[in-house]
């Protein structure tokens, strides 16, 4: 009856589920950083001629997505299903873009993770047969969440050497279960568990992330009976320099070594100059970076396999202050091509 | 190995693998600018004493703090403040002119959330606990003053 879960937490698709389209936005910080000349759109103006930075963060994920959906040639109309999320209280980006853009929506919260997420469940959509076109959204803005998890953007405060700085960008792909043949596709996906190793410092979300990527990574691996070589591209999300370092520590203590072919978008997106210190984070990270970067690369070629798993710190701003530790997540796609 | 014992032995090895702030340099600019505000201040109560002949010192004083405060406020606004702040650190958060940028950066920060609810409740998020502690301590100050 299950024919489609292969062991404890993954799912391999029948039919694999074609991405037509991607698009990805960034602000000006990220369009200064490494993957400057991949994006598809770098804002002049961080508010994006807003009057609020909330206003800016779903405008970044209303264009993001209007302009995936042309890029398919479809139209608002032809899309069947919205999933989407975000880091704001009440994901309102993404579901205030969902009014204005009348979709059939699906709102998603897995913090950081909700790229991988929204894919993982739009495929399942797609190769369920139950919708035609859907579209994967999600995107960040630096000083939105700031204002939400932190301080006043004003506030003379120095950041610790353990802060990751988070993403102004959005990203958005478009599955569908017809298009051309000739296209990247989702061949299997896993879902996370929600894993807490009692870290409780709000400023080292890679630390309280990671042991989340190696449980998913683990499952994947296990579940699909591959190894880390086999994939020409293992990217997790956000974990940052020091996150993605535990990670590879914690692997290689399960018995899984990673090699040059693993990376971070987090890590990634600045240069050394910028001043980040362990990299970027938020929602837009992986994000922009997939739909951009990845989702290039794979098309011309250079790498056949990716395995991108996006992490998620799930902890609101009253669980930190309650003294809660910071529970992790991390949801895996298999994208490759043929 | 339980859950407990995990957890202990991977913040452990997380706290050994962290990288740590320079000492050094973070002192040495928070000592530079810190001290900087500090002569600023001098600086202005001297000048008001010169000028001012019969003013008092701690008219001076007064005045010297307002400066400051306004210019803090002055420099928050223009988002100068912020950028001092990452590398003076401590130089210059602990000298009046912080509280004044600590107070200053809520309330154009949430100006959008309106007058009332926006700027006026937010205003000392940052500056409130401060303001409670430095009432809490006068009030035991000024009781043990009423029995000397």
């Amino acid at each position: 009856m299950i024919a489609k879960k292969c062991g404890k937490q993954s799912v391999k698709f029948s039919t694999p589920v074609k991405i037509i389209s991607t698009y990805s936005i960034v602000g000006q910080k990220e369009g200064n950083g490494n993957f400057k000349d991949y994006f598809d759109y770098i804002l002049k103006d961080d508010k994006f001629g807003e009057d609020t930075f909330e206003h800016a963060e779903r405008k970044l994920i209303e264009h993001a997505i209007i302009h995936g959906i042309e890029r398919a040639h479809l139209n608002i109309q032809d899309i069947d299903l919205m999933l989407a999320g975000d880091l704001l209280n009440q994901i309102t980006s993404s579901s205030f873009t969902a009014r204005k853009l009348n979709a059939t929506f699906v709102g998603l919260y897995g913090a950081c993770s909700t790229m991988a997420e929204s894919l993982a469940v739009g495929a399942c959509m797609v190769d369920g047969g139950f919708f035609k076109n859907v579209v994967c959204a999600t995107g960040s803005h630096f000083s939105s969440a700031e204002r939400q998890y932190r301080f006043p953007l004003e506030l003379g405060n120095q950041r610790p050497p353990t802060s990751q700085w988070t993403v102004t960008g959005a990203g958005c792909a478009i599955l569908s279960a017809d298009g051309p043949n000739d296209c990247n596709k989702i061949y299997s996906a896993t879902f996370g568990k929600v894993v807490d190793y009692g870290v409780t410092d709000v400023n080292n979300m890679g630390a309280a992330m990671a042991p989340a990527a190696c449980s998913t990574l683990i499952a994947h691996f296990e579940d699909m009976h591959t190894k880390p070589e086999d994939y020409d591209l293992i990217l997790t999300g956000d974990l940052g320099k020091l996150g993605s370092e535990l990670l590879i520590d914690l692997m290689e203590h399960n018995g899984y070594k990673l090699g040059r072919n693993y990376s971070d978008c987090g890590q990634m997106m600045y240069n050394d100059n910028q001043k980040t210190f362990q990299g970027g984070s938020g929602a837009g990270c992986s994000a922009s970076v997939l739909n951009s970067y990845v989702m290039r690369k794979l098309s011309e070629g250079s790498i056949k396999r990716v395995l991108f798993l996006a992490t998620g710190a799930l902890l609101s701003s009253t669980s930190a202050q309650q003294g809660d530790s910071i529970p992790g997540i991390c949801h895996a796609v298999e994208i490759r091509r043929e | 190995m339980d859950d407990k014992e995990l957890h202990e032995k991977y913040n452990a090895y997380v706290q050994a693998k962290i990288p740590k702030t320079k000492n050094f340099p973070s002192l040495f600019y928070s000592y530079l600018v810190g001290g900087l505000i500090c002569m600023l201040g001098q600086g202005i109560s001297d000048t008001l004493l010169a000028i001012f002949p019969s003013m008092t010192k701690d008219a001076a004083s007064a005045w010297m703090l307002i400066g400051l405060i306004f210019l803090a406020s002055f420099l928050t606004g223009l988002g100068v403040y912020d950028r001092i702040g990452v590398f003076a650190g401590a130089g210059s958060i602990v000298p009046i002119t912080g509280f004044s940028n600590s107070i200053a950066s809520p309330a154009i920060e949430y100006k959008k959330e309106g007058i009332i609810f926006g700027l006026c409740v937010k205003m000392f998020s940052v500056a409130g606990p401060v303001i409670v502690n430095g009432l809490a301590v006068s009030i035991i100050v000024g009781i043990i003053y009423m029995f000397l």
